[in-house]
Formats: structure tokens, C-alpha cells, sequence
């Protein structure tokens, strides 16, 4: 593990005792003392806490930031007002994903691109090479950041006792330049879990600091309090929450049509790459779609399953696992278009057994919205 | 780590206790550790046979799935069914409560090819 990357909390996780993992090239927790399904359910109930300093940051400033990155991605930037973040895909010219991203408005001269690890330097470049005659000026601020997720129900809670910014006036998918513990970052309402949270961007050097002033705050060590969280609980909570993961149910020949995300598709905005592709593809009607299954028959499906319907192989599974929150095992997966609807009965090849489960709605998780 | 003197171990990481010809099999401490929490157990059915080292089983953590092997020649003759409904025995007494089967042993003088609890000690810290 010497040539891996490290976050600014690595040494932090290691005095946590967690179990230290390869990830995309970045050596990170999967997870700590208390266990993934501990971590997840705490997360559901309480709070916790994630370090996601291995996400890519991708300043994008200039004249022409907006139409540039609204010629790079599906979802509408014009829309963004200032202070508001917008999920959304890099697409190519097929409408296949190079990534899936966050891309956030400070002003009409500058936005962030917020990526994934794995792909950073695929996109960095895939960003460049298209620049072209756009008026805009890169940076890859990757380096710049450390970014911690605290996610949960207690979540603005814990985060606001360490912040006179009022937390509770950043709305779903806005964010503000404010303080933590007096240092300046970015607090974005946003994650990855299904729950109510805050992302914070911050400076490499303010992360330990702020990490253990985040713990501390959550009561961390008692019985109830929140617990740091790995990979692991941060995969079966997207999961629960039906989220994607690029990789899985994203990657360069997956589209976001077929991914059930034309919701973030807006193929009316104009010229972009790749929306002639989806154009035709929403016109024809996808041949495969990305649907939610829960296991019937004992047993745990796995990413990369087949899936069987009418004793044919028609689909695979692109990510699957125990539920540990909803304690079921579920997964997603691609089916024809035609067999993808809710109370279809497919069968799942876990490892030379047919297995029964049911397309069920998706996402198998939704929390309680409260006032 | 608990490696307990009076059990034998396989490099595969379980466990067994020989009481005449029969013999008790589970996984390790270890093993247990390195898989996390365990949420499903499947295990063989009373009557079949097995080889040494042949797959009889599996055991399902959140993350990861990993074959239970059985570490001696011999037929199934009962099973631990509690670890259908409470899989996290495993996690919390694998040498104890969650014991998977017990096999009727073809030849007990095959456990002496398994590892002493101290030849698995050097071997975990060889390997790990």
C-alpha cells in the first residue's frame, strides 16, 4: 500500500484502528472498530461521519464557465442560481457517462466540478480536450481539498455547534462559503447516504482538526453517538438510497437514459456532447433499464450476477448487497425494458443457483422528510 | 487474535475439534475478523461426504463471501441450524456458539496434518 495516495485523515483513521483499503489508487477506510452494519444503521439514526477527500475538485472560471460546462454535461447549468449545486453526468459523444458529478455555481464566472476519484484524471482531461474555443480557465484543485461528508438525521445538529453560519438556512442541494471551527470552507448540503447532511470542503491542513472537532460534537465513544464511517456503510447506504455509483450502473457505454436518471437529462437546453445519441435513445425507447430487486429465496446477490427472467439470462446485477439498514438483501441491475417493472419476478445466478427475487420500487430507502 | 490450544487449524482458517471420530468444524477468529459482519452462513446437508479441503458451505459478510473448507475427510452428521436466523454468532463466538457442522471422520489420524494452535499463530503472522 506505499504508492497509494493518502488523505489529508489517514493517519486519523489509522489511530481509529480502521481497516485500510486500496481504493481507485487512494488508500482509504473501509471501515472502523464498530463494523459496517454498525456505521450504516448509526448513520439511519444518529449521525456520521465520512471522509471523501479522494473526490477530484475541478475549478472551472471564466466568460464562458456556464455554456461550457453546460456543453459538457446533461443537466441544465443555466438554471443554477448562486449557492446551488446540481447533480449531473460528463457525457461522450454516444450518451455513455464519463463520469457522474456535482457541479456547483459561486457566480456566472465560476463553478466546481466535483468528481469522482477514480475517474479525476480521466475527466480532468476529457475537460481540457474540449475546451476549445470556450472563454474559460481550468484548474484541477484536487490537492486543494480535503472534503468531509457528516451525514444523518443529527447531522445539521452536531455540524452547527461548531459554525455560526445557520445551517438551517442552506437548502437541499445549496451550499455556502462559510466557517467550521473558524476556518473558511465550502458547506454544502449534499450526500451520499439517502439522509440529511452537509459536505465540507475544506483545506488539507484544517481536516484533522476539524474531524475530531466533528466527533466530539456527535458525542463519539458514547453509546449513541456518531460513529466515522468506511466505504463499505458509504456503499450500502448509497445503495438502500438507490444511488449510482459510477462503475456500476454508470460507466462510458451505460447512459443515463438507461440508468434511470432522464430526470437529470434535460435534452431541450441546447447543443451538448452526446445529446444527439440520447435524443435517438429516448425516441426509440432504451432497450435496457436499471431497475431495484430484492432477493425472495435466502441468499445474497453480488455485483456482476446474472439475472435470469423466463429461465433466460436477459440482464445482470451492477451492485448488490445485505441491506443493513432495511435487512433485506437488494440490489440493481439491468433488465430489458420490457421486463422492467415493479413485481416482475426474476431469478438471480448466485454462484450456479437460480435464486428467486422481485423488481421492486426504487429507492428501497427514503427517509422521513421532517419539518 | 484467539487461537485457543486444544483445536487444530486449517490454512483455510477453520477450526475443529476431534472427540473420538467425530469432529467439530468452524472458522477462526481470524477468519471471522477478516470478513467483518457476518450476515449469512450456508452450510452442507446432514449425510453429504466430503474431502479434505473441499468446500461444504459459505459465509457471507455485508462486503465479502468466503467458502467454509472442510479441514478433514468425512460425512456430514449434523449442522448448526441457529446460525440460519443468528449468522452473527460467528462474529461473536466462532470458536464457541457458532460451530457449523460436525463431521463423522473417515480417518482421525488426518488431524494431524492440520496445524497446531501454535504452527497457526507463526502461519497468521507468516501470511498477515
Amino acid at each position: 500500500m506505499e504508492n497509494l495516495k493518502k488523505t489529508p485523515l489517514n493517519k486519523l483513521h489509522r489511530d481509529l484502528e480502521a481497516r485500510m483499503v486500496d481504493f481507485a489508487g487512494w488508500e482509504m477506510p473501509i471501515q472502523y472498530q464498530a463494523g459496517v452494519i454498525e456505521e450504516h444503521i448509526r448513520t439511519r439514526t444518529f449521525a456520521g461521519l465520512f471522509d471523501v477527500s479522494h473526490m477530484g475538485e475541478i475549478w472551472v472560471t471564466g466568460e464562458d464557465a456556464i455554456p461550457f460546462v453546460n456543453f459538457l454535461t446533461t443537466n441544465d447549468v443555466s438554471r443554477l442560481s448562486n449557492g446551488q449545486a446540481q447533480y449531473s453526468i460528463l457525457t461522450n459523444e454516444n450518451g455513455g457517462a464519463v463520469d457522474d458529478l456535482l457541479v456547483y455555481r459561486f457566480n456566472e464566472k465560476k463553478l466546481l466540478l466535483v468528481v469522482n476519484a477514480a475517474t479525476t484524471e480521466k475527466d480532468w482531461d476529457w475537460i481540457n480536450s474540449h475546451k476549445a474555443s470556450f472563454s474559460v480557465t481550468l484548474e484541477n484543485a484536487s490537492a486543494s481539498f480535503a472534503q468531509i461528508a457528516i451525514q444523518g438525521p443529527k447531522a445539521q445538529e452536531i455540524l452547527q455547534k461548531l459554525t455560526e453560519n445557520v445551517l438551517s438556512e442552506i437548502g437541499y442541494y445549496h451550499f455556502i462559503e462559510g466557517k467550521v471551527d473558524g476556518f473558511d470552507c465550502i458547506i454544502s448540503r449534499t450526500g451520499y447516504t439517502g439522509e440529511d447532511g452537509f459536505e465540507i470542503y475544506i483545506e488539507p491542513e484544517r481536516a484533522e482538526q476539524i474531524w475530531k472537532k466533528l466527533l466530539d460534537a456527535g458525542n463519539y465513544g458514547m453509546k449513541e453517538g456518531i460513529l466515522p464511517c468506511g466505504l463499505a456503510a458509504r456503499n450500502t447506504l448509497r445503495l438502500e438510497a438507490a444511488m449510482s455509483l459510477y462503475g456500476h450502473e454508470l460507466s462510458d457505454t451505460i447512459t443515463p437514459l438507461e440508468a434511470n436518471l432522464s430526470w437529470i437529462c434535460k435534452l431541450e437546453k441546447g447543443e451538448f456532447i452526446g445529446r444527439e445519441a440520447l435524443l435517438k435513445q429516448k425516441q426509440e425507447g432504451v432497450k435496457r433499464k436499471l431497475v431495484g430487486f430484492e432477493m425472495v429465496d435466502k441468499g445474497i446477490a453480488r455485483d456482476g450476477f446474472d439475472v435470469y427472467i423466463e429461465g433466460e439470462k436477459k440482464g445482470y446485477v451492477t451492485s448488490a448487497s445485505p441491506a443493513p439498514f432495511l435487512k433485506k438483501n437488494i440490489g440493481l441491475a439491468f433488465v430489458p425494458a420490457e421486463f422492467a417493472k415493479v413485481g416482475q419476478d426474476i431469478k438471480i445466478d448466485v454462484r450456479g443457483k437460480l435464486l428467486g427475487a422481485v423488481i421492486v420500487k426504487t429507492p428501497f430507502y427514503k427517509r422521513q422528510k421532517t419539518a | 487474535m484467539n487461537i485457543p490450544e486444544n483445536l487444530r487449524y486449517s490454512r483455510d482458517h477453520e477450526w475443529l475439534l476431534l472427540d473420538g471420530d467425530i469432529a467439530t468444524v468452524g472458522i477462526t477468529d481470524y477468519a471471522q475478523k477478516s470478513l467483518g459482519d457476518i450476515v449469512y452462513v450456508e452450510l452442507p446437508k446432514i449425510g453429504e461426504k466430503f474431502n479434505a479441503h473441499e468446500p461444504c458451505g459459505s459465509v457471507e459478510s455485508v462486503k465479502a463471501i468466503s467458502e467454509i473448507f472442510t479441514p478433514i475427510t468425512g460425512e456430514v452428521i449434523e449442522i448448526n441450524e441457529t446460525l440460519n436466523d443468528s449468522p452473527e454468532l460467528v462474529n461473536t463466538d466462532p470458536y464457541g456458539k457458532a460451530w457449523m457442522v460436525k463431521l463423522k471422520v473417515q480417518n482421525p489420524d488426518e488431524v494431524n496434518s492440520l496445524l497446531t494452535a501454535a504452527e497457526y499463530k507463526e502461519y497468521l503472522e507468516s501470511t498477515t
